[in-house]
């Protein structure tokens, strides 16, 4: 399928600061896009020049082709879900869903048959006669989103519209939203800081830093290959560490040496300011036999008991404990089974990982 | 919390507003309900009679007066609706916050100046040889002077002038908490600003409207001086038909019977107006 979406070198400036800085993107159709970025890089911006609320400064947006320089919000093929929602407190479920399809004076019979089949789409039979104050947080976001699907858009724009809800439901609207968005085959274009809502959901994300793309690529390569620190270090959870100089050095030829002195073989791509290393890549007791996976000591400090999520704080044997005004922690994860049930603080244990996973920038 | 004894703070802070309520609003209305059945006889003794009430119905000037008050305070409320609502709606949503605060304290002023003050300034812009006509005559639009002074018009525009602004504050408070991404939704869905002003903000902002309506609507009903001054001898307004009983005719019964008209009038055209609104009066003042 083609690109519903391009989005050519557009800038965006407010007096002097630019919000949005030459993103250039497109979007494939029928797809799940996230722009993913924390708060203040420009990516609401973004998405309120696809809308129509903004205008650009420099460059061009297309949907389906067609330039929409000058074209206002009630003109696009666009429909988008507000971040509080805005339903329209005066009027029922009913009457919100309806809202659009009135303006476009489509017949009472149609109206109606088009919001009860949306209603049914989104489970909330039974609910229109409901002022929408009366609703539960999920069910107002289910109004939000149906009232929006039944103008039946070339593009759904959403803007963070799980922020307000608490973590249990967020975490069940995550996958129904996945689900409703296979379903219709509508494309959505989703924007949220939480990097959670993005890899779930997505097929494509755009990691948005600054007002420029980072990365735009599938969930796993972001996680798996980050092209940029940036991403590194905001995708998943990373340990970072400051690397030396290596000017003038003893050091080894393909080495890397860190602020804290801890010496680890250089991993064959990237240059040398920053290392990233996931919590989850490193091994407990790897087997001594495998050449790629480098190997070392730690000093468990605390274990950082989280269920699922539980982390051993370690410190690398070796490196200038007491010296440095701040240990360099490395974070490992600990598997919940009964295997590293025994491990303490203060234990010493060997620890290893694959040397694609030391990421270089 | 529910003592048993004697709660002394509760009766402590009740008494000033029940000797508020009885002293100052009940008795006196009680007094005035009382008088407005009475008339005088010959005896110079006061006696039950309807006839205050009978003057009113089969005097034609009574009752055309009260009609004309009516329909005019209903007319002069809506047209500061109408004045008003965009004013309402730029101080909120347009302009930047520091600037609607200086240009509110604009619109405060002649609240400060005092009714009479700025009814006086009205008589200096609208007489014959007032600013206006003077101005009009000089660019040449106009050869004799307009006649704008104790007209009806001239009524309409003191009557505007001064209560204005409390149609101005209410709409100002219901505009202030509505969402601006409420018109972005609307606008998003295909409506035209004109849909988007007819079926999001003037429902949205009812409430505020209904309670600056009921504001604006009894001032007026109830108020004297633009009348008496800038409408003149004809203006006819009900308040100076009381005022006329009580201070020329000194007939106070028949006073009272027409302040009770005028409270009965105010009463039910407010009534009607929540209902048909499907406003609450509690809501409202809120």
């Amino acid at each position: 399928m083609g690109n519903i979406l391009e989005v050519k070198n557009v800038s965006k400036y407010f007096g002097d600061d630019s919000a949005v800085k030459n993103v250039d993107f497109s979007v494939e159709e029928g797809s799940f896009f996230s722009i993913l970025g924390s708060s203040g890089c420009g990516k609401t911006t973004l998405l309120r020049m696809i809308a129509g609320f903004l205008e650009e400064s420099e460059g061009d947006i297309l949907i389906h082709g067609d330039s929409m320089k000058g074209v206002p919000p009630e003109k696009r093929p666009v429909n988008i879900v507000f971040q509080t929602l805005a339903l329209f407190p005066m009027m029922n479920v009913q009457e919100n869903v309806a809202f659009g399809l009135k303006r476009q004076k489509l017949s009472k019979a149609e109206i109606s048959s088009r919001v009860t089949k949306m209603l049914k789409r989104v489970s909330l039979v039974g609910f229109e006669k409901k002022k929408v104050t009366e609703l539960s947080g999920g069910q107002r976001q289910r109004v939000a989103i149906a009232r929006s699907l039944v103008m039946k858009p070339s593009i759904l724009l959403l803007d963070e519209p799980l922020g307000a809800l608490d973590r249990k439901l967020r975490e069940h609207m995550k996958v129904e939203l996945k689900l409703l968005q296979k379903e219709i085959g509508t494309t959505f274009i989703y924007i949220t800081h939480d990097q959670s809502e993005a890899l779930v959901m997505s097929d494509k994300i755009a990691v948005m830093h600054d007002g420029k793309f980072e990365q735009i690529d599938t969930p796993r390569n972001l996680y798996k290959n980050p092209k940029t620190a940036f991403v590194a270090g905001f995708v998943g959870d990373s340990n970072r560490f400051e690397l030396q100089s290596q000017e003038g050095d003893s050091l080894e030829e393909n080495s890397l040496l860190t602020k804290g002195g801890w010496e680890i073989k250089k991993p064959n791509t990237g240059s040398v300011d920053e290392l990233f290393i996931r919590p989850e890549a490193l091994i407990l007791y790897p087997k001594e036999d495998r050449e790629e996976i480098e190997q070392f000591q730690v000093i468990i400090k605390t274990i950082l008991f989280d269920g699922s999520n539980t982390k051993l704080s370690t410190v690398v044997v070796g490196t200038a404990v007491g010296t440095n005004e701040e240990l360099e922690e490395l974070l490992i994860s600990l598997p919940q089974n009964a295997e590293f049930e025994n491990l303490e603080e203060g234990d010493q244990i060997p620890v290893g990982i694959h040397r694609d996973d030391l990421k270089c920038f | 919390m529910r003592t048993k004894g004697f709660n002394y703070t509760f009766y402590l802070l009740i008494v000033p507003v029940l000797l508020w309520l009885v002293l100052l609003i009940v008795l006196p209305h009680l007094d005035l309900l009382i008088s407005s059945f009475q008339i005088e006889n010959d005896d110079g003794l006061k006696v039950f009679s309807l006839d205050n009430y009978v003057a009113f119905f089969t005097q034609k000037i009574y009752w055309l007066t009260f009609v004309k008050t009516a329909v005019y305070a209903i007319g002069v409320t809506i047209l500061a609706f109408i004045i008003t609502f965009p004013i309402a709606f730029y101080l909120t949503k347009v302009v930047s916050k520091e600037k609607a605060g200086f240009l509110i304290l604009l619109l405060l002023i002649p609240l400060w100046v005092g009714e009479l003050v700025t009814v006086y300034g009205w008589m200096v812009l609208l007489g014959d040889h007032g600013i206006i006509n003077h101005f009009l005559m000089n660019i040449g639009i106009i050869k004799e002077p307009i006649t704008m002074l104790y007209t009806n018009f001239s009524m309409v525009i003191g009557l505007l002038y001064m209560s204005m602004l409390f149609m101005v504050v209410p709409i100002m408070s219901t505009l202030e908490s509505l969402d601006d991404s409420l018109i972005e939704a609307a606008s998003d869905l295909g409506a035209s600003k004109w849909t988007i002003f007819r079926t999001i903000i003037i429902p949205y902002s009812k409430s505020g409207i209904v309670s600056g309506a009921i504001i604006v609507f009894m001032l007026v009903i109830g108020d004297y001086l633009a009348p008496n001054i800038l409408g003149g001898k004809s203006s006819l307004w009900f308040t100076e038909q009381i005022y006329n009983e009580f201070l020329s005719t000194f007939n106070w019964n028949e006073g009272a019977a027409f302040g009770f008209l005028l409270l009965l009038l105010s009463s039910s055209i407010i009534w009607l107006a929540l209902k048909l609104s499907g406003q609450k009066l509690g809501k409202v003042g809120a």
